[in-house]
């Protein structure tokens, strides 16, 4: 039989497991990927050989080099496409998550209003060498992002921005002045693992001070997750795609359940 | 009559220069009085004091500390070792390693007079200035040999915090098109007030900046430049609390480009605004002479604020950023005035704002080569919708005829671009570029329509707020936030302590030299 006309590739079971799950490409369980990547080798057949056989031993069937490219002198660029053959089991899966209903900023302030019966006071800062302002001022500035506005916005908080480069003892110190009862701490450079250093020593500093249990301590940054979060001594750790209206969600129910309860 | 495509009203253009102009001579007067801790290590280096001690302080650190230790630094560095030259007939370096070595007390000499002292110092003056000649005739050679690639100039980062590792990328950039290399500084460096020491192979997000690093990476460059045909120009940063003395190292060793905002410093990182306002004069002085292009940092405004409400807060800047420029000697074709293609992709006929206040900001600056900073703010992992963004950008930039292309990498807020990001993102240009080539001199814009009117607007924007900004002159206006919405004390931030007055035997002769040259 001609392989245009063969069947064989499509007699996969095309029923979703989800104890056995893989990558979609068009069908069920095909486990159609894209990938790309760079080889320290120059541009030839070796190369792109080479490039396949990476593609087999990363778990990929039928791996295809769609393009290629020469980036400079023995750097050879791949785009390819490859058949998963790894599956999970995605049933038994339990990830660790911040537990709140997330509310609109007005919801927010009237359940703080009705549950509290007080303003809530934030402190945030990037902390350490971290130049980058752009994950607290998304939370924290009244303009906040996307659409989700941020904490100074809230009627029911009084939030305080440091901006970026704030070293842990100054941030401890205005939180003290301030009688916080959150800390925010963002961190976006996370090269040679520089936040972990930063975030353990904050927690270190404020055990020392006795403060530890008197705030709601919280990280977040693009590499950051709730676990990490949980695992460093963190209430909690928000990442990507979470806005101004997760984070004031969970202050409010959090203080809540601490105070009330 | 220049003709405007934007029907801009140049009367009001003139205005507006105008109020920069009251506004830069309000600083110009404060600074004029003042000298700095690293206005004074410049000098140092100027006249060929480097090295470190035996704790790894630089030279220029300890000489200065010395003078400052006894309060006399108000006199000026040059005073001083002109007068210990004369005393003890050695040179200027041979001086600073007897103060770091053997606790070498120079204040506590003879004084000679004054025109003695100048004319001791004088020979390492001109050597000094000599030095950066031949640096720049390098440069002129080149560019009259081997040329340079076409404007809007590409430029890319480099980024791995290991020079000989960044030497690698840069070749690679080189090579696949990039007309600059940026070397992008290790977190934390502007708030050094020191200059690190030698090749360095550890940064975080970048690598430091030292006078050896600079020379591994133009002699990498002159090399992989004379083998594409293209003169490969150095981008470094010239801000922070050594911002003269990184213009110094620059213009030793033969930079093209330098980061250096009047006003960035003070709003993102704090520095004391007087600090800064005098360290940033030196450092354009030294630029303006070394031939290089500064490039101002208004971009950086609208990652705080937003990028359509507040781009004329970017215009008033670049106004005033033009005026101070202009004070410290830069050539209108040295100012890489900035702004940045950052508003929000889900705003209506964003592309339509975008290309109006590009083609306004070159209408307005006509001779400069503007840098033009790429999408970072909006940038979400979704590396097409990226690659979207990023053509998007391109395409205003050839049509309005921008200077120097910032190229937006689709990893940006993911990692640090890989080899291969670079390589996409300059695909990405010389696509577009190549394609639209003469869009700018084709399209017209419609009488009073969307793109006109937003040009008019923010214009009219910028010079209410300039007129506000006299009125209380640039101290105050930056201590009521009137850029990027941040607010800095008069005498807050870092580097306050290192503000000298200057006293009645204080002399700086490169500052004339440079600017009369």
């Amino acid at each position: 039989m001609s392989g245009l006309y063969s069947m064989d590739e499509k007699s996969q079971d095309t029923s979703l497991d989800l104890t056995k799950i893989k990558p979609y490409g068009d069908t069920m369980n095909d486990g159609k990927t894209q990938i790309s990547f760079t080889l320290p080798v120059s541009c030839n057949d070796e190369a792109i050989e080479a490039a396949k056989q990476l593609m087999k031993k990363m778990g990929f069937e039928n791996p295809q080099v769609v393009y290629y490219k020469e980036l400079t002198k023995g750097f050879t660029f791949f785009n390819c496409y490859g058949s998963c053959t790894h599956t999970i089991d995605y049933s038994s899966i339990h990830v660790p998550k911040v537990e709140s209903t997330v509310m609109d900023m007005d919801e927010t302030d009237n359940f703080i209003k009705e549950n509290l019966g007080r303003k809530i006071v934030v402190v945030g800062a990037s902390t350490g060498t971290d130049a980058h302002t752009v994950g607290i001022d998304a939370i924290m500035n009244m303009k906040g992002y996307a659409g989700h506005f941020g904490l100074e916005r809230y009627e029911m908080m009084e939030a305080l921005n440091m901006g970026s480069q704030v070293p842990n003892d100054e941030f401890i110190a205005k939180a003290i002045e301030m009688k916080a009862d959150v800390l925010l701490v963002s961190q976006t450079v996370t090269q040679k693992d520089v936040h972990i250093k930063n975030l353990t020593e904050l927690v270190e500093m404020l055990e020392a001070e006795g403060l530890r249990d008197k705030v709601l301590l919280i990280c977040g940054g693009p590499r950051i997750s709730h676990e990490l979060a949980k695992e460093l001594g963190y209430d909690a750790g928000f990442s990507m795609n979470s806005y101004a209206d997760d984070v004031a969600s969970y202050v409010a129910q959090e203080l809540n359940r601490r105070i009330n309860s | 009559m220049q003709e405007s495509k934007l029907n801009l009203d140049f009367t009001k253009v003139e205005k507006a220069k105008q109020v920069s102009k009251n506004i830069a001579n309000g600083v110009q007067k404060f600074v004029e009085d003042y000298t700095s801790v690293s206005v004074e290590r410049t000098l140092c280096r100027l006249i060929g004091i480097n090295g470190v001690d035996k704790f790894e302080v630089p030279l220029p650190n300890v000489v200065i500390d010395s003078l400052k230790e006894k309060n006399v630094l108000g006199e000026g560095v040059l005073f001083y070792i002109g007068n210990a030259i004369l005393e003890t007939g050695l040179t200027p370096q041979k001086i600073a390693e007897k103060i770091a070595f053997e606790q070498f007390d120079m204040v506590s000499l003879k004084i000679n007079s004054t025109e003695e002292i100048q004319k001791a110092i004088q020979p390492y003056i001109t050597e000094s200035i000599e030095k950066i000649n031949t640096r720049k005739n390098r440069r002129k050679d080149y560019l009259s040999t081997i040329g340079e690639g076409p404007k809007p100039y590409l430029y890319v980062i480099v980024a791995t915090g290991n020079i000989y590792e960044d030497v690698l990328q840069a070749e690679a950039a080189a090579r696949q098109g990039a007309d600059i290399i940026a070397v992008i500084r290790t977190t934390g460096q502007s708030l050094l007030d020191f200059v690190p020491y030698g090749a360095t192979t550890e940064g975080f997000g970048g690598t430091f900046a030292t006078q050896e690093n600079f020379r591994i990476m133009r002699t990498a460059l002159d090399k992989v430049g004379e083998e594409v045909g293209r003169y490969i120009r150095l981008c470094n940063y010239c801000s922070g609390l050594c911002m003269p003395e990184i213009a110094a190292m620059g213009a030793l060793e033969g930079l093209d480009v330098m980061l250096n905002d009047a006003l960035y410093g003070i709003l993102f990182r704090d520095i004391n605004m007087q600090r800064t306002l005098i360290d940033q004069y030196f450092s354009r002085v030294i630029n303006g002479f070394a031939g290089v292009i500064i490039n101002t940092g208004e971009d950086n405004y609208l990652t705080t604020a937003d990028a359509f409400e507040e781009a004329h807060t970017v215009l008033a800047s670049d106004f005033i950023n033009e005026q101070l420029a202009l004070l410290a000697g830069i050539p209108e074709e040295q100012m890489g005035l900035g702004h940045a293609f950052e508003m929000d992709p889900e705003l209506e006929n964003g592309f339509l704002y975008e290309l109006a206040q590009a083609q306004m900001t070159r209408e307005i600056f006509p001779k400069a080569p503007l840098k033009y900073m790429p999408p970072t703010k909006f940038m979400t992992g979704n590396i097409f919708r990226g690659q979207i963004q990023n053509a998007l950008f391109n395409e205003i930039s050839i049509w309005t005829g921008q200077g120097i292309q910032l190229l937006g990498m689709i990893t940006e807020a993911v990692h640090t671009p890989f080899m291969s990001d670079r390589y996409l993102a300059i695909e990405n240009a010389k696509y577009i570029f190549n394609s639209m080539k003469n869009i700018g001199n084709e399209v017209e814009f419609k009488q009073d329509g969307i793109i006109q009117k937003r040009a008019k607007k923010v214009l009219d924007d910028a010079i209410e707020i300039l007129e506000n900004i006299d009125k209380v002159g640039l101290f105050t206006a930056l201590e009521k936030g009137m850029f990027a919405d941040i607010k800095r004390p008069k005498n807050g931030g870092k580097g306050l302590a290192g503000v000298v007055e200057k006293g009645s035997y204080y002399f700086n002769p490169f500052v004339e030299l440079m600017k009369n040259r």
